[in-house]
């Protein structure tokens, strides 16, 4: 209640301000709409080259001329979304450390014991000053240091313009390009958070990036903006997200991230999202519609989605991979739990133009309650693409009768050679699966929380470990009364 | 240990027990037969607790306590454990990780800690070597692609590790050679003991020849209609059940 009111008092100020905005750069908030002097003012914010300034105001323009042309193919459905009524920049705000966990709200202590996040990590994610025998701070710079003497690169975007200002040029919306779809666009042009990867020739990143940052970062942003880049030779997990659940006060998110494997790279991306699903009856939640797309730009190199979705009202998100090295490899893991009201249409794409390429995709999608769940997946195989080949599965669970699930397969192949496989099934938790595990002592929510991790244990166990463990657990708490 | 009384069921408005009355005490096997349709399934699974049957009358008490009363996750952790004529499949649930899940639910109910890692696979290993289970079966998901004999050893298992009170085993012998038979059997007498009460259900008599039962009933039609020692179960494979048949 006290954020929401400090917020609204935040709002009242910067409506009264609203003219004088534009040259007073001081002010930690942009006032709400859309327009090129928002773009202006955030671009002034991260005190940008001209450059990126250009990009994003070519991507504001381009946007607007797609006014009416939000996607509207997904099988979701939501109010039409007004862009004019929301905020597109706010600094983020220092909250004020708690001094114990009796501070913190006690349904959210909750999760994070049904999670088994240990004591500490609770702490430093719901804001609580941690005492000096763990100094998080200093954790952090050891690390930093550490990737820095190996030539890592693992900073906010931000930071990267300002200093590795070759890199982001070059990279930056070549994988998803400023006019690529109507989100992708919004987001070029009012970004103004996310991280920037970079790992030298021939270098394996020792540590799973974000492993432990993950708990440490500020707040993300709306219009989160990443870009990774692997140089030849190079290998890099990175984790994205939390098993924690995450409320945020917008509603509309729209992020951006670009993946590019050079020769011989290989990168592992995986995402854990739990963000506020909305109420029972499907009130608030979050939006959330994102562009994920690796390049696999060298010969050789290979790109791996791994993503375990559980939250947001809305979820619309494809990542795919451009398989444009010869040999090269796209692989794409997913969970899809939706539950109550939720929505997600979800899958992938994998693009075959080089030799020899090969993709798989195995799609775990789980609905329960009211909800709808779609599996939308295309593999195309272009011309070139001698003796390219794709596999693919995709299973449903339905639990209960009032849940639905999709799956929406696109193939188009241009290449005798090519071979493509699609294997899908839809299956309901059976009344006899539970009953034997309700006689061998489990509740009805462990007997649940069992089966649909056997269901996607495909995908679990290509999380890494410590994730894993998390996420199974995130999978039994997500379907939690979706039984009986 | 168990006490059921004039217990008549129905299913979907058809009547399929008609008052059977039963009770064992601990350290005692029961053995019931009878031929098929008769309503020994019936039986078992409403001491378990499955949905779809109605009671309509009589009582069901477990350690005194009114068994019907509670639900089914609730009357395992009390101490019932039914061994499943058709054990289910859970596909990409290991055999581990299920008993495991299985052994803390009971554990949790009992007050005691979860059981640590390694003090589960001492404890799994040692009963898999005295029930002739390969070590990989308990890696594989739990009955899925398992033999006949296989999903009754792992039922076995199951049973040894939960130790429970009271177990039910449901046509434990159906689908089983010899050699499995035996092993099985072995496992089930070495359950016995004066704290454990059994009721073996089957068709066949040729089981009670390993697991000797103190008393035997038959059951035709909904009722128990004879109750005698070993030696009814001798009369029945001489005799066939067409006496008893004509008596329902």
């Amino acid at each position: 209640m006290a954020a929401r009111s400090d917020t609204a008092a935040a709002v009242k100020d910067i409506e009264a301000y609203k003219y004088g905005f534009v040259t007073d750069i001081e002010s930690d908030r942009a006032p709400k709409g859309l327009n090129e002097d928002i773009v202006r003012f955030i671009s002034a914010k991260k005190n940008e080259p001209a450059w990126l300034l250009e990009w994003r105001l070519k991507a504001f323009r381009y946007w607007l001329t797609l006014a009416d042309l939000e996607p509207a193919w997904a099988k979701l459905h939501y109010p039409k979304i007004d862009y004019q009524d929301a905020y597109y920049y706010a600094a983020p705000k220092q909250k004020a450390a708690l001094k114990s966990m009796d501070e913190v709200d006690p349904q959210l202590v909750e999760t994070y014991k049904k999670l088994g996040i240990p004591l500490l990590e609770q702490q430093i994610m719901s804001g609580v000053a941690v005492d000096a025998v763990f100094d998080s701070v200093s954790v952090a710079t050891t690390y930093k240091k550490k990737l820095n003497e190996l030539g890592v690169i693992f900073c906010p975007i931000s930071e990267a313009v300002q200093k590795h200002p070759e890199l982001v040029q070059k990279y930056l919306g070549s994988v998803v390009p400023v006019a690529d779809n109507f989100f992708a666009t919004l987001n070029s042009a009012v970004f103004t958070d996310g991280s920037f990867v970079y790992i030298p020739k021939g270098l394996r990143c020792p540590m799973e990036l974000s492993t432990y940052f993950r708990i440490n970062e500020k707040n993300t942003g709306q219009f989160e903006r990443t870009l990774i880049i692997a140089d030849e030779g190079s290998y890099v997990s990175y984790l994205e997200g939390c098993t924690a659940p995450q409320r945020d006060e917008n509603q509309l998110h729209a992020a951006v991230v670009e993946l590019v494997a050079l020769d011989d790279a290989e990168i592992k991306y995986s995402t854990v999202q739990n963000w506020f699903p909305g109420d029972k009856d499907g009130k608030g939640g979050i939006y959330n519609f994102v562009t994920k797309r690796g390049a696999c730009r060298g010969k050789n190199s290979k790109i791996m989605w791994t993503q375990v979705e559980t939250g947001s009202a809305i979820t619309w998100k494809y990542p795919s991979c451009i398989l444009q090295g010869d040999n090269s490899v796209g692989e794409f893991y997913s969970v899809a739990i939706t539950n109550n009201r939720q929505q997600a249409d979800t899958g992938t794409k994998m693009i075959h133009i080089g030799r020899n390429t090969r993709s798989k995709i195995i799609s775990k999608g789980i609905s329960a309650g009211k909800s709808s769940n779609t599996y939308r997946g295309l593999v195309r195989v272009q011309g070139k693409a001698d003796g390219a080949r794709n596999y693919t599965q995709c299973d449903s669970l339905l639990i209960g009768s009032a849940c639905a699930a999709h799956t929406v397969p696109y193939i188009e192949n241009r290449n005798p050679t090519a071979q493509t496989e699609h294997e899908a099934t839809t299956s309901k938790i059976s009344e006899d699966q539970l009953f034997y595990c309700l006689q061998r002592g489990m509740t009805e929510e462990e007997a649940v929380s069992l089966i649909v991790n056997g269901f996607c244990k495909e995908v679990l166990q290509t999380l890494p470990m410590e994730f894993a463990v998390e996420a199974q657990k995130l999978v039994g708490i997500s379907l939690e009364g979706s039984v009986g | 240990m168990i006490e059921i009384k004039n217990l008549h069921v129905s299913v979907q408005g058809k009547e399929i027990l008609k008052g059977i009355s039963l009770s064992i005490n601990a350290g005692e096997v029961h053995a019931i037969m009878g031929p098929n349709g008769t309503g020994k399934s019936t039986l078992s699974n409403v001491i378990a607790g499955r949905e779809g049957y109605e009671i309509t009358q009589g009582s069901v008490t477990f350690a005194g306590q009114d068994l019907l009363a509670m639900e089914p996750d609730a009357r395992a952790r009390a101490g019932v454990f039914l061994a499943f004529q058709y054990p289910v499949e859970i596909p990409g649930v290991s055999t581990s990780a299920f008993l495991k899940t299985a052994i803390n639910a009971k554990r949790r109910a009992e007050g005691l800690k979860e059981i640590d890692a390694m003090e589960f696979l001492k404890l799994v290993k040692a009963k898999t070597k005295a029930l002739g289970i390969a070590d990989d079966m308990i890696k594989r998901p739990l009955n899925v692609g398992f033999s006949g004999g296989e999903k009754k050893r792992a039922e076995v298992l199951q049973m040894t590790l939960l130790e429970p009170k009271f177990a039910v085993l449901d046509e434990t012998d159906s689908g089983l050679d010899i050699d499995a038979l035996k092993v099985v059997s072995d496992g089930v007498n070495a359950l016995r003991g004066p704290e454990r009460a059994f009721l073996v259900i089957t068709h066949y008599q040729r089981l009670l020849n390993y697991i000797v039962p103190d008393h035997v009933h038959v059951m035709t039609g909904g009722r128990i209609v004879a109750s005698g020692g070993r030696e009814l179960a001798l009369e029945l494979e001489a005799n066939g059940y067409a006496k008893y048949m004509a008596a329902a």
